[in-house]
């Protein structure tokens, strides 16, 4: 399917997980095409990045679930920062782990799962829906009932997919993209490249094999969909473009990169580097 | 090991005494000393520097990640995968002490990161508290802070992001793994030494006062009669800072003098 179709099928309101981590292997493709739709009113679910800056940015998200937001080499996500400070979204501020935790539990189809994390910190005090429970062994532990982060659906984007929607990551790091799948009603991959079925595994090892289709409703090709965060090994973090993204008025980047489709963004892209070589 | 050993014959550079970004990678260095097989989690350059410094000198058997998902020598040779669902997993299992950065820290040890004003509308917004909670709810964490002022020594923090020795106190069972080893600033290394795990003044770096510390201080500092030097660093150390751990010298533009 193309980004608009599966971005056809959210609706405002909805609690959107998005895959990978600060400014990698992030769906933006997908998030470029949601945020060409009037879809807004979104809980957002994320280890945050760009993804949270622009959908913030934009006005589209409602609360936030997350640990941080980054842009890695540029350690504040300056959209995220503003959207905050003019107190533009509701937050659910949880530890890196909590949030591992939550999605694990969803997966699992469990209402809570025990973290230690979170006692003693004010990530308690910023959540008072938080509850905790009692280890019933020996130990007496009390723990933090980190609860399920139910996601109605979820973006992920991965090297490459075949069209039933088995998802294969070739990078470094698989981040968490098949929990968000796992935990969510319904997952759209999008990928570098589709390929056939016989193809993912003909140079690639089995364990690269990240997202079964069985929690996939929908694949996506998008070349370069991952810009400007990076998407090893197809490409690399575009940090001219990022620093541009970073310190660019918000309306002024929208109006000169959002503004068309997919394809008028990769081309606004490539004319923005053409002037500056 | 003598300068004299360099090709390049740079006599000069390696016996000048040592800088105080030099005092600093060594006050660093010396958190993972005795650490065994642990991973290193140094955020920020100077205790990137310490923690290779600690690995090459006397804890060969520490860990270190290529800052991504890899597990990697000195020389880079990558030997273990840790993603992030690992290193989450390996933070809970015990078996790491990370040196984390603090824009506010307290003098029971409670760290922010998350933001500066109110939590409900923050006047700035920082990073959030990305793994602070359950660093310091399972295993040895440090800090860094490149810059020692009121403005991040603190009376009181306004987001608990790494859990102080007074909260952890208050969850005597599931804070039993809390330790928080020591903190290095610019000026000096502070541990929580005291009998109520407040914070104290463990050694100063050479050149600082024990003035200078407590006017860059926004706390009631425990300060002992007879407050140390931070170590000498060995000729040996020196040679591996200048010539094979930070040979541009990156470790000046964190800390000047």
């Amino acid at each position: 399917m193309t980004a608009e179709e599966a971005v056809s099928r959210l609706a405002s309101g909805m609690t959107l997980g998005i895959g990978g981590w600060g400014s990698r292997r992030k769906p933006m493709a997908l998030v470029r095409a949601l945020l060409r739709s009037e879809i807004t009113d979104l809980t957002v679910v994320s280890y945050g990045g760009p993804d949270v800056g622009m959908l913030a940015a934009a006005g589209r998200v409602r609360k936030l679930v997350a640990a941080f937001a980054t842009l890695d080499s540029i350690p504040l996500e300056p959209h995220f920062r503003a959207a905050r400070e003019r107190g533009a979204f509701e937050l659910m501020e949880i530890d890196e782990a909590m949030f591992m935790w939550g999605l694990r539990a969803a997966a699992n189809r469990l209402p809570f799962l025990p973290v230690r994390a979170g006692i003693g910190s004010d990530v308690m005090r910023v959540n008072p829906g938080l509850r905790t429970v009692t280890s019933p062994y020996d130990d007496g532990e009390t723990f933090v009932a980190m609860p399920a982060l139910h996601l109605d659906a979820a973006f992920v984007h991965v090297n490459r997919a075949d069209r039933q929607g088995n998802g294969q990551y070739l990078g470094p790091d698989p981040y968490f993209d098949d929990l968000f799948c796992e935990a969510a009603g319904t997952a759209y991959v999008s990928c570098e490249r589709l390929v056939d079925t016989a193809e993912l595994t003909k140079d690639a090892p089995p364990q690269t094999l990240l997202i079964n289709r069985h929690v996939v409703t929908g694949v996506v090709e998008a070349p370069n969909g991952a810009h400007f965060t990076s998407c090893a090994p197809d490409h690399g973090r575009d940090e001219a473009f990022q620093r541009h993204y970073a310190t660019t008025p918000w309306g002024e980047f929208a109006e000169r990169f959002l503004a068309g489709d997919e394809h008028a963004y990769q081309s606004a892209v490539q004319a923005w580097h053409k002037e500056r070589s | 090991m003598t300068s004299s050993a360099s090709p390049l014959g740079e006599v000069a550079v390696s016996t000048a005494p040592p800088t105080r970004a030099e005092y600093c990678v060594l006050a660093c260095a010396e958190a993972w000393r005795g650490a065994g097989e642990i991973l290193a989690g140094p955020m920020g350059l100077i205790p990137s520097l310490g923690a290779r410094l600690a690995k090459w000198t006397f804890s060969p058997d520490l860990l270190l990640t290529d800052g991504e998902a890899m597990l990697v020598g000195l020389d880079g040779t990558p030997e273990g995968w840790l993603p992030y669902r690992r290193h989450l997993a390996l933070a809970t299992g015990g078996r790491r002490h990370v040196m984390m950065g603090a824009s506010q820290l307290d003098r029971h040890g409670n760290q922010n990161i998350s933001c500066i004003g109110d939590w409900e509308r923050p006047r700035r917004q920082l990073l959030g508290v990305r793994g602070a909670p359950v660093n310091s709810l399972n295993h040895a964490t440090s800090y860094w802070v490149p810059k020692h002022s009121r403005r991040v020594f603190v009376e009181k923090v306004d987001m608990v992001c790494g859990v102080g020795y007074d909260r952890a106190a208050e969850h005597p069972v599931t804070a039993r793994y809390h330790h928080l080893p020591r903190v290095v600033s610019d000026l000096g290394v502070f541990d929580f030494a005291t009998p109520d795990r407040s914070m104290r003044l463990a050694s100063l770096h050479p050149g600082v006062t024990v003035g200078q510390v407590r006017e860059a201080t926004g706390f009631d500092l425990t300060v002992p009669d007879e407050v140390p030097y931070t170590r000498e660093p060995g000729a040996a150390e020196l040679r591996l800072i200048r010539e094979v751990i930070d040979p541009e010298n990156t470790r000046a533009r964190e800390v000047r003098g």
